[in-house]
């Protein structure tokens, strides 16, 4: 135990939750279970559940924090949080009280974020838990039934956590229903209506295919091989769902990751700058707090860049420069409004493509880089010409962008019942092994012959796996 | 107010079964990639505790993701200028040659195992269930007499003086306990009938297992590096496999183009290659070798032969010929015919030796490196049983 006790937890607790509330945060109510760093490094391996399904990945995940831990390569995290309502936190024990403290607060930020960002709103916190017992529960039950076993459970989680963030990126539009997309369809068809129509040709109409599998092309690979593969087992069906579901709760955290840590950290800094702390937590405080907002040099730190632009937006809307009065009409004294509106309807990719000015790409010095030969080499720097360029590329590793959009074009309704799928290329390409050995994945669960329709070196190219696996064929088309 | 717990779970290891099955599915990781560790050692004259490292990449969760070549983003110190080198030739820290360039976040964990650790993980889960059942060849070497025990009745010369005195003051101790008349305690007690040993002595064949090895390569200008690559550590698996199953193994290497010779195990896989190829040459060579050093009767003669299957085709029929005739002196005689993918040639010798009908002869197709496993697979599995070897012996 640190130089603290439970109840000057508590203390610091009412009265951090008392000035968050002040600025005008509104998180869930909060939990906090203090913990080893074992305990801790296992919360991290089961993404903070207390509960979860096992699968060696797990035990990877650990095996590898661990390993960097004892080797100094990283430190432990301060603190984790789970998306649950109410929001569940952890300590690390033997932290010192201002690391506590500074935790503490660096939770709430993170807990009014999953409370009010709009990309959380359909993740049911309140069933978080719940929900990842009832998997686990399940998944052992297919474990332990002997007409299963762990090795064809395991053959189905490798498969599906392998296409687990496959599927639609537009999370907060309502997904069509067929009838819809038939309906589109037919409407898509439908002669356009012609003034001369006396006078000119006849317009050829040609009926759409309503019977084409799928309408329209399909990102929800997981969720299209569970609905249309009828040779698929109950449990396996049920496998795939709890993937799903899984992958459906973690993608807000993925799709906010800098806006979030940002946020906490963006907090963390005023709240803790609020408390009136003794000389001595304040200056520890400082140390600890400019060791997470450290730039990643060459890299990207999530909680520097999210904070810096947290501080920025408040800073314009604020107290603007005259020019910035002028230029965007912003007439000050609406900081703290705006940024709660920022944090309410954004998302990473929103959030940097409004926010990330020309200044702040410049004061941070971002570039892009790409590959030469064998080396890695900065292409484009912060200048007025090439500015853009570096954001542009930032945009598309955020998020679901560092996850390539493939798409199920067409399944073959009749006799081969082949399933096509596209990658839609925006000039990035695969990485071939890894694209082979997923390909064989998605066999495995459609259980006839898969294509997929890439580019690899340049060239359009088509790799197909069919019946048995571990034969993936590569054409150039 | 949050709530604060602050419970030790003292014991609970949640993530230990996850993390075994980890641990053991990087260590089949490690047995798929020994073929990449075996070709570089020397076959022969390696000690069994010679340690080498072995670069194990994590076990990699497949899914898409973008290659190399996608550009990024990343924050400098205020200075960046275009053209600079943010991170130089990641192939300078590869772990082997051919392997895809290590991409950063990738774990290379490099593990230290000895030579015999090795070959243990390699056989240890070897799939071959029949294997289990089957029992190498022992032969016959001596018989052995060997004491065993103590017989009442027996032959003079075995007598055992001191077994029979030790029953003789047994019974004299059991008399004096038994309270019999003083008179005749004081006499002399004599040996008795009943009191005499005689050792007893078993026959017991001594056995030993004699195993040879006859590595046949073709050495022809078309075997080139890769090919003789593939075929080295086919050797090195049959070699080391032997080694845990005989006692005595030895080793004969034959190169062959239009002629064989027997060489050392250096020239065998270093020697340039030229010339044409006569197959049968090799086989010829081989019997020669087996009739002069090798009595079937007391060895068991593995044979395996590797060519790419570029036979001179007035060659053919002898070649098919000598191969009967070793599969008869062998248990084991293999044909490895190494194709790899990049390979421009057609000719085959497997068509050929479908003739051949004898069930310990083999042939497989190596076409790389992955495949070598599998098909030292196959060629064990054509083992002959020992009933086969009683009735074609």
């Amino acid at each position: 135990m640190g130089d603290y006790t439970i109840a000057e937890l508590e203390k610091w607790d009412e009265r951090i939750r008392a000035v968050a509330e002040g600025f005008g945060l509104r998180p869930y109510p909060q939990e906090f279970e203090i913990c080893d760093y074992k305990e801790m490094i296992g919360y991290e391996a089961y993404a903070g559940m207390p509960a979860h399904y096992p699968h060696w990945s797990f035990g990877k995940a650990y095996e590898r924090r661990e390993t960097l831990y004892q080797l100094g390569i990283v430190g432990l995290p301060y603190e984790m949080v789970i998306n649950s309502n109410p929001a569940l936190a952890y300590l690390l024990r033997d932290n010192s009280l201002l690391l506590q403290i500074l935790t503490i607060a660096h939770v709430y930020g993170h807990n009014d974020f999953f409370r009010n960002n709009r990309s959380f709103s359909l993740t049911r916190p309140e069933y978080t838990l719940e929900r990842f017992k009832a998997h686990a529960d399940r998944v052992r039950s297919y474990t332990e039934d002997p007409s299963i076993g762990a090795e064809k459970v395991e053959r189905i989680l490798d498969a599906a956590h392998a296409l687990q963030f496959q599927c639609r990126r537009a999370r907060g539009v309502k997904k069509r229903s067929e009838e819809d997309q038939k309906r589109s369809a037919l409407e898509k068809a439908r002669p356009r209506q012609d003034p001369f129509q006396s006078i000119h040709a006849r317009q050829e109409v040609r009926p759409p295919d309503l019977n084409r599998v799928p309408l329209e092309p399909e990102e929800d690979i997981l969720l299209f091989l569970r609905d249309h593969n009828p040779y698929l087992e109950t449990w396996e069906r049920d496998l795939l769902t709890i993937v799903i579901e899984r992958a459906d709760y973690f993608l807000p955290q993925i799709e906010t990751k800098i806006m979030n840590e940002g946020w906490a950290s963006y907090w963390h800094y005023r709240i803790l700058n609020a408390l009136d702390l003794d000389p001595d937590l304040q200056f520890e405080f400082m140390i600890r707090h400019n060791q997470v907002l450290r730039p990643l040099k060459g890299g990207i730190n999530p909680y520097h860049l999210g904070c810096r632009i947290f501080e920025d937006i408040f800073r314009r809307w604020e107290t603007p420069s005259r020019q910035e009065q002028e230029e965007y009409g912003l007439p000050g004294g609406q900081g703290l409004e705006k940024i709660f509106l920022v944090r309410e309807a954004d998302r990473d990719e929103s959030f940097l493509r409004q926010y990330l000015t020309e200044e702040l790409v410049r004061d941070l010095d971002l570039f892009r880089h790409e590959k030469r030969g064998g080396e890695r080499v900065i292409s484009h720097v912060a200048t007025p010409e090439d500015w853009t360029t570096v954001k542009e590329t930032l945009l598309k590793s955020v998020g679901l962008g560092t996850v390539p959009v493939i798409r199920i074009v067409e399944v073959k309704t009749h006799g081969s019942h082949e399933m096509i799928l596209r990658h839609e290329f925006d000039g990035r390409e695969l990485d071939a092994e890894y694209a082979e050995r997923t390909l064989r994945y998605i066999q495995r669960l459609w259980g006839r012959k898969v294509v997929l329709e890439t580019r690899l070196a340049g060239e359009r190219c088509q790799m197909s796996c069919d019946g048995k696996e571990g034969k993936v064929q590569i054409s150039r088309l | 107010m949050a709530v604060f717990r602050d419970f030790r779970k003292e014991g609970i290891d949640r993530s230990a079964r996850d993390r075994a099955r980890h641990r053991q599915l990087v260590r089949e990781a490690i047995r798929d990639n020994v073929g990449h560790v075996i070709s570089e050692e020397s076959i022969i004259g390696q000690s069994g505790d010679k340690k080498m490292k072995v670069p194990i990449k994590g076990l990699k969760e497949f899914r898409f993701i973008f290659g190399e070549s996608a550009p990024g983003v990343g924050q400098g110190d205020g200075n960046s200028k275009p053209g600079q080198v943010i991170q130089r030739d990641p192939q300078g820290v590869r772990g082997l040659p051919g392997e895809p360039g290590s991409e950063p976040g990738e774990d290379i964990y490099e593990t230290e195992i000895t030579l015999e650790e090795l070959v243990e993980l390699l056989f240890e889960d070897l799939n071959l269930p029949e294997m289990e059942r089957k029992r190498f060849h022992v032969l016959e070497s001596e018989r052995q007499v060997r004491p065993k025990g103590y017989r009442l009745k027996g032959i003079r010369p075995r007598l055992s003086k001191k077994k029979s005195l030790i029953e003789k003051i047994r019974r004299e101790q059991s008399l004096a306990r038994g309270g019999a008349p003083e008179n005749e305690a004081e006499e002399r007690v004599p040996f008795h009938e009943r009191d005499l040993r005689y050792v007893h002595k078993v026959v017991r064949p001594k056995t030993f297992s004699n195993a040879v090895v006859l590595c046949i390569m073709d050495t022809s200008g078309s075997m080139d590096v890769t090919k003789k690559y593939l075929a080295r550590s086919f050797y090195f698996l049959l070699h080391r496999f032997l080694k845990t199953r005989y006692q005595n193994v030895e080793v004969v290497f034959i190169s062959h183009d239009t002629e064989a010779r027997e060489v050392t195990e250096d020239e065998f896989f270093h020697k340039g290659e030229s010339g044409g190829t006569m197959i049968s040459s090799g086989y010829k060579k081989a019997l020669r070798i087996i009739e002069e050093r090798f009595n079937p009767d007391l060895w068991n003669i593995y044979a395996f032969h590797c060519s790419d299957g570029d036979n001179f085709p007035s060659d053919n029929e002898d070649a098919i010929r000598c191969a009967r005739e070793l599969a008869r002196v062998c248990r084991l005689f293999g044909y490895g015919e190494i194709k790899p993918v990049h390979s421009p040639s057609w000719s085959s010798m497997l068509e050929m030796y479908k003739e051949i009908k004898q069930d310990n002869f083999v042939t497989v197709t190596i076409r790389s490196k992955e495949e070598l496993w599998p098909a030292f697979q196959t060629f064990l599995k054509h083992d002959r049983s020992e009933r086969a070897l009683a009735s074609n012996g």
